[in-house]
């Protein structure tokens, strides 16, 4: 896991971000979108992360924790390096998503929400993706990937664990 | 002047004042409209939708807490169908709350329970989904279980916007969401005070104090102790509440008396060891004064004021008087001199303390607090513990015979008597250091100044030309504006009085709960629980801490001088900062 330490310069680049805030009416109304930034920088929000930003902006902890756990879109732990988003969609569903998605679970041996042990894959659901034409789909980073059958799944994942190696 | 207004409240027309809501109208008019997550000393949530009614010419309900009152506003509060409207509400809020009234701590004083049956629930409909969460254990004082969580957020209000500390939050969200400290992280190493308020306010049993009742019942039982038990001021000042009494009426010597029925070899007065306080912590001031000693000197006697402290204003660690809470002075006193009085082995004492408030629980478990490596107090019980516990045990409280403390540690002064109402030991301190530094009795010996539930009091005091200038806040939340005083201006005040629950310890979080017609941390209800204080001290003959006669012959045989080495071992403590994890609270950064 990724630690705070004052020389990482993602925390100077947050502190930064956040200095821009700093003493304007309400700068606590900006806090998703200082949590945004600390995504992009960290990957996900951690309990440091967290912390830095109730120091620098007089946000609550308890508050900045009700925020990011409110939102899907924040992470609380280390991401994979591929986010695999499987589309549960009415157009996908009904073409057989749950099926794709169960196949990705046990190929993976992990839950929505979670991380492959060799931090490879995190796994997701959405609901649509825009693509219904090709349903059913998912997206792996931002690549579409359609007209899925669990053997197609299990080539697609490999092709992206032949990357890693 | 406001403006008013005519709006009609069921086709009857009223002039009231604009700028105000329907239910704040409506309320003063005797039309008390159904609430559940509104509470005066709160913001507006507007969560529960229990106090809608019917506004003409609008296509829906209105919420009545956040409606605000207009020119001609035609209001009904309980046709058929809003009377069904509201009952369904409570219906489905019921739906997700575990059905164990009977077997619930709260059962018979639940807001919950009395609103359900007030809306005419007969028949339940549905049979929703419930809740399987872990109840939070960790805290020394204050158990969390959200299981029994509605979701009011009177909890999280009045912890960020009363008391400014900010412990609480609504994490994850629909069905999920879960009112918890930040991260989910267990009381016991949150920011969470001990305050207890929460537990004031909560309409369920979401939030109670850790309970002591079974283990205290077994104690008393076991021949193998000799059982004592102290009390704080403030429990006379409301016991009778939980009892149906009016508020406002003192039970001093009736509590005394229950407590040897339910099992207790003494009874002894944590009064006496305020005015102890007394006696160490005007010394300890005047000390300052003489010898340039850090200024102000802030008190030390609220326990969730000291974690407080600890955790927000460790630049402040010097300023707070080293002083035990008078609960720790009577512990220390019982494990040493009265052990030794009655020739005991000091473990063989179980030294129990009724008290207003949850947090001492949290104060008598703090290491450094143990006397010659014992606890000095083994056990602390709120006031709604030990009224449950009179209950339980069949002790007739409210017509029982009132008997006296027992010697040699139950005899005090007014000025204990008023610690446990807000401006109260500022007052006794005055009193004493008054006399002590002047060599004249302090004549007019009513501090008016500092009386009162005006959130921030000053004074000021003519020492033999010596202007000395003292303030008193009541509740965290004021706390914290009168220490953002003191760091910007240190030299404003020499004496500040620092109590964490709104009204002093009157108001604290271990105190029965509101009854039926009234509302939790009324400050009527406080008004009166203060007036019961006031009114014995004003009975008193002894007035001022050093003319109590005990606490005199308590220095001679044993403690010495005020401030001496006796007192410093036995009577004062230390400080230390704390950090709990990725904690900071509004207004209150160290920055």
């Amino acid at each position: 896991m990724p630690e705070v330490v004052s020389s990482d310069t993602r925390v100077d680049e947050l502190k930064e971000f956040m200095a821009q805030f700093k003493g304007k009416p309400r700068a606590e109304a900006n806090l998703i979108a200082i949590l945004h930034k600390a995504q992009e920088l960290f990957g996900f929000l951690s309990k440091e992360v967290m912390d830095e930003v109730a120091l620098a902006m007089d946000i609550p902890t308890a508050h900045i924790w009700g925020v990011a756990t409110f939102y899907h879109y924040f992470h609380l732990k280390p991401s994979g390096k591929h986010t695999i988003s499987v589309c549960l969609g009415t157009a996908c569903y009904i073409k057989g998503a749950e099926e794709i998605l169960n196949k990705i679970k046990e190929e993976l041996k992990i839950q929505i929400g979670e991380t492959t042990s060799d931090n490879l894959f995190t796994l997701q659901e959405a609901r649509c993706l825009g693509a219904c034409g090709l349903a059913p789909v998912m997206m792996i980073d931002d690549k579409i990937y359609g007209t899925l059958t669990p053997k197609k799944v299990m080539e697609i994942l490999q092709s992206y664990r032949k990357k890693k190696a | 002047m406001k403006k008013s207004v005519i709006i009609y409240i069921n086709d009857k027309p009223y002039q009231v004042e604009s700028g105000q809501t329907i239910m704040q109208a409506a309320d003063k008019l005797g039309y008390h409209i159904p609430r559940l997550c509104y509470h005066p000393k709160l913001s507006i949530e507007g969560a529960c939708r229990v106090c809608i009614v019917e506004v003409e010419g609008m296509k829906n309900y209105v919420a009545s807490c956040a409606y605000p009152v207009a020119e001609g506003m035609r209001i009904r509060t309980h046709t058929k169908e809003l009377r069904t409207a509201r009952r369904d509400i409570v219906e489905l809020i019921l739906d997700n709350h575990p059905d164990d009234c009977h077997t619930c701590e709260r059962d018979g004083i639940c807001e919950l329970q009395r609103l359900a049956y007030a809306m005419g629930l007969r028949h339940r409909h549905f049979e929703g989904e419930k809740k399987n969460y872990e109840k939070d254990l960790s805290s020394a004082s204050v158990i969390r279980d959200p299981n029994k969580c509605i979701l009011c957020g009177r909890c999280v209000r009045i912890c960020s916007e009363v008391q400014k500390v900010n412990a609480l939050g609504y994490a994850h969200r629909g069905f999920k969401t879960v009112v918890m400290p930040a991260y989910n992280m267990p009381f016991s190493e949150s920011v969470c005070t001990t305050c207890g308020q929460c537990i004031n306010v909560c309409p369920t049993a979401s939030f109670v104090e850790k309970n002591y009742t079974q283990e205290l019942f077994e104690k008393l039982q076991d021949p193998g102790y000799i059982k004592v038990a102290q009390i704080a001021p403030s429990v006379r000042a409301a016991i009778g509440e939980a009892f149906g009494l009016e508020p406002g009426r003192a039970m001093e010597r009736e509590t005394v008396a229950a407590l040897r029925k339910l099992g207790f070899d003494y009874v002894f007065d944590t009064q006496l060891s305020a005015d102890l306080t007394i006696m160490e912590e005007a010394n300890e001031f005047l000390e300052r004064v003489k010898n340039n000693g850090r200024l102000p000197m802030i008190t030390s006697c609220s326990s969730a004021w000291m974690k407080c402290m600890e955790q927000f204003y460790p630049d402040l660690i010097e300023n707070i008087s080293t002083c035990k809470s008078p609960m720790s002075m009577m512990g220390a006193l019982l494990k040493t001199y009265f052990a030794d009085k009655i020739k005991k082995e000091p473990k063989k004492i179980l030294s129990v303390a009724v008290m207003c408030c949850t947090a001492k629980k949290y104060e008598a478990a703090r290491p450094e607090l143990r006397v010659n490596g014992l606890p000095a107090v083994d056990i602390v019980v709120t006031t709604r513990e030990i009224a449950w516990m009179f209950k339980s045990a069949g002790i007739d409280f409210v017509n029982i015979k009132g008997e006296d403390f027992d010697k040699p540690l139950g005899l005090s002064s007014g000025a204990g008597t008023i610690f446990g109402v807000t401006g109260g030991v500022m007052e006794a301190a005055i009193r004493t250091a008054y006399e002590i530094y002047t060599g004249e009795p302090l004549m007019e010996i009513e501090v008016n100044q500092i009386r009162g539930l005006q959130g921030i009091k000053e004074g000021k005091l003519d020492l033999n030309g010596t202007e000395i200038r003292v303030a008193v806040a009541h509740g965290l939340g004021n706390a914290n504006a009168l220490l953002n005083t003191v760091r910007q201006d240190p030299g404003r005040y020499h004496f500040v009085e620092i109590m964490g629950c709104p009204g002093g310890c009157i108001g604290g979080g271990g105190q029965p709960y509101a009854g039926s017609n009234s509302t939790p941390l009324d400050e009527e209800c406080l008004k009166k629980r203060a007036e019961a204080l006031y009114g014995l001290d004003r009975q008193k003959i002894i007035r001022r801490s050093h003319n109590n006669p005990d606490v005199r012959r308590l220095y001679k045989e044993f403690l010495g001088k005020p401030l001496g080495e006796v007192p410093h071992k036995l009577l004062h403590t230390h400080y230390k900062a704390k950090e709990p994890r990725g904690i900071v609270s509004q207004e209150m950064t160290l920055r």
